[in-house]
């Protein structure tokens, strides 16, 4: 579970988080949605480690973040994992090479054990015959799909998603949606998801987080995003008319 | 602006201070050393070879021409050339083309991995991105000497055949002159000069690499500005060691 109390940050005299406050629950997919420039990626980045808040406190299980010594940050961020927007393998890397990173960089297995467990996750993310192939030489749901086996490989207690469907086909996103969402019950992680695509609040969105101007605008379940009247919310999620017939038809149920 | 350079300057010392602590470990490092020997020293013998050769050889033809005074002896072409050669021309000028080569290869391809978020990647990881990504090219400059020695041998041997096969002077003459006088404390600091060369090589343009923002445009400028900055380091580290070195 990852508790956040209060979170500040601002950039060049502009505050972006104005005092965000949530909990991220274990072995749900938690999503953070918003319009751009909302906070969402500042968010994300300051759970990371990447952005340090002005004030407020990040709790993963426990342990403050802020108040870790440098070594005991560095030991809880190998406890997590991570699918950037653009993936970001090592273009030097094979897939077979980037999906060991982490075993190499911080387990003492040999390198029998190691390619038995980058086998078994490639295998999970259904990708059995990239092995050898350069991320330039994949596509761009494949890239994905690497960037989650990399994330996944050291067995994390955290994962953390930016975007992970941006610049997908529809099917390739919906793929990439249900394997973040079973992943995340098959390890009973805590997974939380930074995106502003509707059919992944709908898919997997167990636990919704909306931002607004850098506020806690709206949170709770999907279900219960079909019945607010926060409007805020209903301006942001059902924007098309899609959403808002799928919205029509739930409540008509 | 002045403070920009000195919050620029504190920045880089901080920088290499974060390189030593918290190592990666040494099977990793081990094949980051190899790979950035294979870039950055291999991949330099070359065109370190062809210029060193080239200008030991126009530093020969440069010097004959400009003795046209029958007292002077010919043997001077050679000594011109070893001391050309030996104390500026390897280490220091081969430095300076070495900024440009080493230098924007480094500053590119760190700023790359910024750009698409793969240094993110490591500090996300646990990993200290600078220890993994600069202290392996640090590692692999400490046999920039061998390459500077190399340079110092082919120019010399490009002076000696420029000489010679362009009828300016004698082989005997040539040798004569390049044995003439040596002092081998010449060559200590010819070499400690690199050393230090090769640590600003080293790290200045991985500072611009690491600390660059923005997307491809930014890289190309940080390239440039990554070697405008390790030359200037280079000649005034140049000078100043020479002050030290030699001035007293």
């Amino acid at each position: 579970m990852i508790e956040i109390k209060d979170i500040k940050k601002s950039f060049g005299g502009v505050m972006i988080l104005k005092g965000i406050s949530t909990v991220f629950e274990t072995g749900k997919t938690n999503l953070i949605i918003g319009q751009s420039g909302s906070g969402k990626t500042v968010l994300l980045k300051s759970l990371l480690g990447i952005h340090t808040p002005e004030s407020g406190k990040i709790c993963f299980d426990g342990r403050v973040y802020s108040e870790l010594e440098p070594d005991e940050k560095r030991e809880l961020r190998t406890e997590i994992g991570m699918v950037f927007q653009g993936s970001a393998l090592f273009d030097s890397m094979t897939v077979e090479e980037n999906v060991a990173f982490p075993l190499k960089m911080f387990t003492n297995d040999n390198k029998a054990k190691i390619k038995e467990r980058v086998d078994f996750v490639l295998e999970r993310v259904a990708l059995t015959d990239a092995h050898n192939k350069l991320p330039s030489q994949i596509s761009g749901g494949m890239q994905k799909r690497v960037a989650i086996a990399r994330a996944i490989v050291n067995k994390p207690k955290y994962l953390f998603c930016d975007e992970p469907n941006s610049g997908l086909d529809p099917n390739t996103a919906i793929l990439i949606d249900n394997l973040i969402k079973e992943i995340t019950e098959e390890y009973d992680i805590t997974t939380v998801i930074n995106t502003h695509d509707m059919n992944s609040v709908m898919e997997i969105g167990e636990r919704i987080l909306f931002l607004k101007d850098g506020l806690k605008a709206w949170e709770g379940t999907k279900e219960e995003i079909f019945r607010t009247d926060n409007q805020a919310v209903v301006d942001f999620v059902y924007s098309s008319n899609l959403f808002k017939k799928v919205r029509e038809a739930y409540l008509k149920e | 602006m002045l403070i920009r350079y000195i919050t620029q300057i504190g920045r880089y010392c901080l920088m290499l201070r974060e390189i030593f602590i918290k190592q990666t470990k040494w099977s990793v490092m081990k094949k980051l050393i190899f790979k950035e020997i294979d870039d950055l020293i291999i991949d330099s013998l070359g065109i370190v070879a062809f210029i060193s050769f080239f200008v030991g050889g126009v530093v020969a033809i440069q010097t004959a021409l400009n003795l046209t005074n029958p007292l002077i002896p010919k043997y001077l072409i050679g000594f011109a050339t070893r001391q050309s050669v030996i104390l500026e021309f390897a280490p220091t000028f081969i430095s300076v083309i070495m900024a440009g080569k080493m230098g924007s290869f480094i500053t590119s391809s760190i700023g790359t991995m910024r750009v698409t978020e793969q240094i993110d990647a490591l500090e996300v990881m646990g990993v200290n991105s600078l220890n993994y990504l600069v202290f392996p090219k640090i590692i692999a400059l400490l046999l920039y000497p061998f390459v500077i020695g190399i340079s110092m041998f082919l120019g010399i041997l490009g002076g000696w055949m420029a000489g010679v096969y362009g009828g300016f002077t004698s082989s005997a003459e040539f040798i004569n002159g390049a044995q003439m006088d040596f002092i081998p404390f010449h060559i200590v600091y010819a070499f400690l000069k690199t050393l230090i060369f090769a640590m600003l090589l080293a790290t200045i343009p991985s500072f611009h690499g690491y600390y660059m923002k923005g997307g491809a445009l930014e890289v190309g400028k940080a390239s440039t500005v990554s070697f405008v900055w390790t030359s200037v380091s280079i000649i005034l580290f140049n000078y100043i060691l020479t002050q030290l070195l030699l001035g007293s």
